[in-house]
C-alpha cells in the first residue's frame, strides 16, 4: 500500500513567541493526520497540551510509557500532554514530537500515537510513548497545541495529511 | 509571556497572530496550574513510595540489591 505525506500547513514561531499553535479548517480529504513538532516552552518546566476541535482538553485519556534518564514509568492521564524542553533545560534545545492520528475524519473515537523526546545536556531528559484517545466521533477539523507559558522563537509545527492507496 | 496565538487556516494557508481572549488566558492558567498540581502529586507519591521502600528494607535488614536478588 502506497503512503503519501502531503504538507497541509507549517508554522514557525517568531521572536515574540506564541502561547498556542492552532491548525483550523483541516480538510477531511486525507486518510490520517501526522503532526511533527519541534518545541520549547518559555516556562522552566515545559509541557505541551493537545486540544482537539477546540481549546480545551475534554474527552481525553492517555496511557504513557516514559523514561526520564534515570527511571522508567507508566501512567494514565485524563488529558493529552507530554513534557517538552523548558528554560531549565540546556539553552537552545528543543523537544521533538510526532503525533499520528489515524482515521481522523471517521465516525469513531479518535486514537493518537505520540512519540516524544526532550533534549538536555544533563541526566534528566524524557522519552515518551503515548497511546491517546479523544472519545468523540466527530471528524477532527482543528488541532490546538498549548504549553505552560509560550512557545519560544524557532519552535515549529508541521501538519501533514497522509493518503493511502 | 506572549498573549498571542498563531492560527493557521488550513483551507487557505493564511497564518494569523491573534491576541488571546480573557477566557483563553484563564484556561491556559488553569491548565498550567492543573499540570503543576499533578506533577507535585506525582513527585509526592514517588517520594512516599521511596521512603516506604527504604523503611521496609531497613526493617528486613537487607539492601536494595539483596531484595532484587530475592525477587529475581
Amino acid at each position: 500500500m502506497g503512503t503519501t505525506f502531503t504538507k497541509i500547513a507549517s508554522v514557525s514561531v517568531g521572536v515574540l513567541g506564541a502561547s498556542s499553535i492552532d491548525f483550523s479548517s483541516i480538510p477531511s480529504t486525507y486518510t490520517d493526520l501526522c503532526v511533527k513538532i519541534s518545541a520549547r516552552d518559555l516556562a522552566a518546566s515545559g509541557s505541551l497540551y493537545v486540544c482537539v476541535n477546540g481549546t480545551t482538553q475534554t474527552n481525553q485519556t492517555m496511557r504513557r510509557l516514559e523514561g526520564s534518564g534515570s527511571a522508567a514509568s507508566s501512567d494514565s492521564q485524563s488529558s493529552i500532554f507530554f513534557p517538552i524542553d523548558g528554560s531549565s533545560q540546556t539553552s537552545n534545545t528543543f523537544a521533538n514530537t510526532e503525533i499520528y492520528i489515524p482515521n481522523y475524519a471517521g465516525s469513531t473515537n479518535k486514537s493518537m500515537s505520540i512519540d516524544n523526546v526532550t533534549e538536555n545536556n544533563a541526566t534528566q531528559a524524557f522519552a515518551d510513548l503515548i497511546a491517546a484517545l479523544w472519545s468523540q466521533t466527530t471528524a477532527i477539523n482543528r488541532l490546538n497545541f498549548q504549553c505552560n507559558s509560550s512557545f519560544v522563537q524557532y519552535s515549529t509545527a508541521t501538519l501533514y495529511g497522509v493518503s493511502k492507496s | 509571556m506572549a498573549d498571542t496565538k498563531i492560527v493557521v487556516d488550513c483551507s487557505t494557508g493564511e497564518v494569523s497572530e491573534i491576541e488571546l481572549t480573557a477566557e483563553e488566558v484563564a484556561q491556559r492558567t488553569a491548565d498550567a496550574n492543573a499540570y503543576a498540581d499533578q506533577k507535585a502529586a506525582e513527585n509526592a507519591d514517588k517520594a512516599t513510595k521511596a521512603a516506604d521502600k527504604a523503611a521496609l528494607l531497613e526493617r528486613l535488614g537487607i539492601t536494595a540489591e539483596e531484595a532484587t536478588l530475592l525477587l529475581g
